[in-house]
């Protein structure tokens, strides 16, 4: 198979970018997204260019590591689908592909195709841990967790952070990336203690972080590759409105009793 | 674990300080004018009741209570909620959209929607034309400084300023073509209201969809008729 790539080539964070046009032949329709691009970075470095920078770790779809906008379309829009698991056989002999990185003000770019989503990391260290003494591991049946229960945890706790929520929310806001975090830990008994506080915490570092305003369109859900739910965002805005009355009732009983 | 930013003394003052706070004030408010708007459309259909049914509909608006309420009290009760309401949404809006625009400084060069929708993209400038048709409406049919010839709108005479009013045609197109942006409004906003109040339980979000875009095209059609009976002759 043979493309026609125009990838967004950016120095630097504060270097002006722009889209170059390349070629690429000899694809063949197995070959995942990421191995496209490997093979066309072993031709600039034949020719003595600067290879296309791009995200990448695991190549399984598990680490969060890879993603970008291809043909406008986060991880290139394929239902719960990486780029780094997204075949070449789902496009067109010949086509011509555009490549761009995630755009947010939260997420600068590094270089080409890499943003910086440490944005992502000062949310989770906000709250995305529960605090238990150490020592001995307790027995795993000591505490029960209802099957339902651990299947929500579970289905939020497959966000794997790439980020592609934001790049694709045309307000580039992180309520799905924050709601999976906080849902996690928000239904599991383990997570009660500091559920209020947790989820005060991870809603303000998040809108520190200069994320836009959710208006529910939905393009988040449709682009995660972990199918994380838009309901989550729901849940999440609903423990963030008990967390600042619950407080207030607090401390009215307080003040009355 | 650190205090946060959201944190305040009052939780209402913490509530707006927060995005997503901010948002369920809109949701809140939006709510309480959707209820608005349904009950409108529903008074607006005593037209077909002919001209003493409509006129004393309007009477009753303003002995809306009594005894316990007096003359306009009711009315004025509302009144004030709505506008209270309409602020305060507005104002949410406002700041909520120059805040996304700011998160992305940088436009792609090539963007695709997968799940947004006409409805749910045009929320804002949609918004801005339901506004300018709020004033205007106000101006037009509850006090007839615009859209009326000199002496020809009376207070209290609702059926005959609503023959009068629509049947200038500028006028009716104008009220018609508001109606189509506030079924685009609340096709999107009625079900965004309930998902960001936490309603949404993922296996009823295709209801919620379906009930949201019913209510739309029902207050829609109810509103639209009115212009039209009366351009077609239907009511006059
Ligand atoms: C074709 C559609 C509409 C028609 C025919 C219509 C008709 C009227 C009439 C005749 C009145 C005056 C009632 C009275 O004084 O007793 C009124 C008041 C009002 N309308 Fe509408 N209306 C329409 C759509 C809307 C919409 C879409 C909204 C809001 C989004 C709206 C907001 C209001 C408000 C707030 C008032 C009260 C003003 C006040 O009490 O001072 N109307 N409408
Ligand atoms: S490289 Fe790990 S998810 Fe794609």
């Amino acid at each position: 198979m043979k493309f026609t790539l125009r990838i967004w080539r950016q120095k630097s964070r504060e270097a002006p970018g722009k889209f170059v046009t390349y070629q690429v032949d000899g694809i063949t329709p197995d070959m995942s997204f990421l191995e496209m691009l490997d093979v066309l970075n072993e031709e600039l470095l034949a020719r003595g260019e600067d290879p296309v920078a791009f995200e990448h770790d695991c190549r399984e779809g598990i680490c969060g590591s890879c993603g970008f906008l291809i043909n406008g379309l986060a991880h290139g829009g394929r239902r719960g689908t990486t780029v780094c698991q997204l075949s070449m056989r789902f496009f067109k002999d010949g086509e011509t592909l555009t490549l761009e990185p995630w755009r947010a003000r939260a997420f600068p770019v590094v270089r080409d195709l890499i943003v910086d989503r440490s944005a992502f990391d000062r949310i989770i260290q906000a709250g995305g841990f529960i605090s238990a003494p150490v020592g001995s591991a307790p027995d795993a049946n000591a505490i029960l967790v209802p099957k339902d229960i651990a299947d929500t945890a579970f289905e939020a706790a497959a966000c794997i952070g790439c980020g592609a929520c934001v790049a694709a929310c045309p307000n580039a806001s992180a309520m799905l990336f924050t709601a999976a975090k906080l849902v996690h830990l928000n239904v599991l008994p383990q997570g009660q203690p500091q559920r209020y506080q947790r989820t005060l915490n991870m809603v303000a570092a998040m809108e520190a972080e200069g994320f836009g305003s959710c208006t529910n369109h939905g393009e988040c859900a449709a682009v995660c590759p972990k199918e994380i739910p838009l309901e989550f965002i729901g849940r999440m805005n609903r423990d963030l409105r008990r967390a600042i009355f619950r407080r207030r009732f607090e401390r009215w009983r307080d003040a009355t009793q | 674990m650190k205090t946060s930013r959201v944190s305040s003394a009052n939780p209402l003052v913490m509530l707006w300080n927060s995005v997503i706070g901010k948002k369920i004030v809109m949701a809140v408010t939006g709510a309480v004018l959707v209820l608005f708007v349904i009950a409108h459309m529903l008074g607006n259909l005593k037209v077909y009741g002919g001209q003493q049914t409509m006129n004393a509909y309007a009477r009753f608006l303003r002995e809306m209570g009594w005894p316990i309420l007096g003359h306009e009290e009711g009315l004025w009760a509302v009144r004030i909620i709505l506008l209270v309401c309409v602020v305060l949404h507005v104002t949410a809006a406002t700041q909520l959209t120059r805040l996304s625009w700011q998160a992305r400084p940088q436009e792609y060069h090539e963007w695709k929607g997968l799940a947004s929708t006409f409805a749910s993209r045009t929320m804002r400038w949609g918004g801005v034309l339901l506004l300018v048709f709020i004033v205007f409406h106000i101006l037009h049919m509850t006090f007839g400084v615009v859209g009326f010839s000199p002496g020809q709108f009376k207070h209290l005479a609702v059926y005959q300023n609503v023959v009068a009013g629509f049947s200038v045609w500028p006028v009716s197109l104008f009220y018609i073509v508001a109606m189509v942006a506030l079924g685009l409004h609340l096709d999107h906003g009625i079900w965004s209201a309930i998902q960001t109040l936490g309603f949404n339980s993922g296996r009823n979000e295709h209801v919620l969809k379906l009930v949201s875009r019913a209510i739309a095209v029902i207050v829609v059609l109810g509103f639209i008729s009115v212009p039209v009976s009366v351009m077609v002759g239907w009511v006059r």
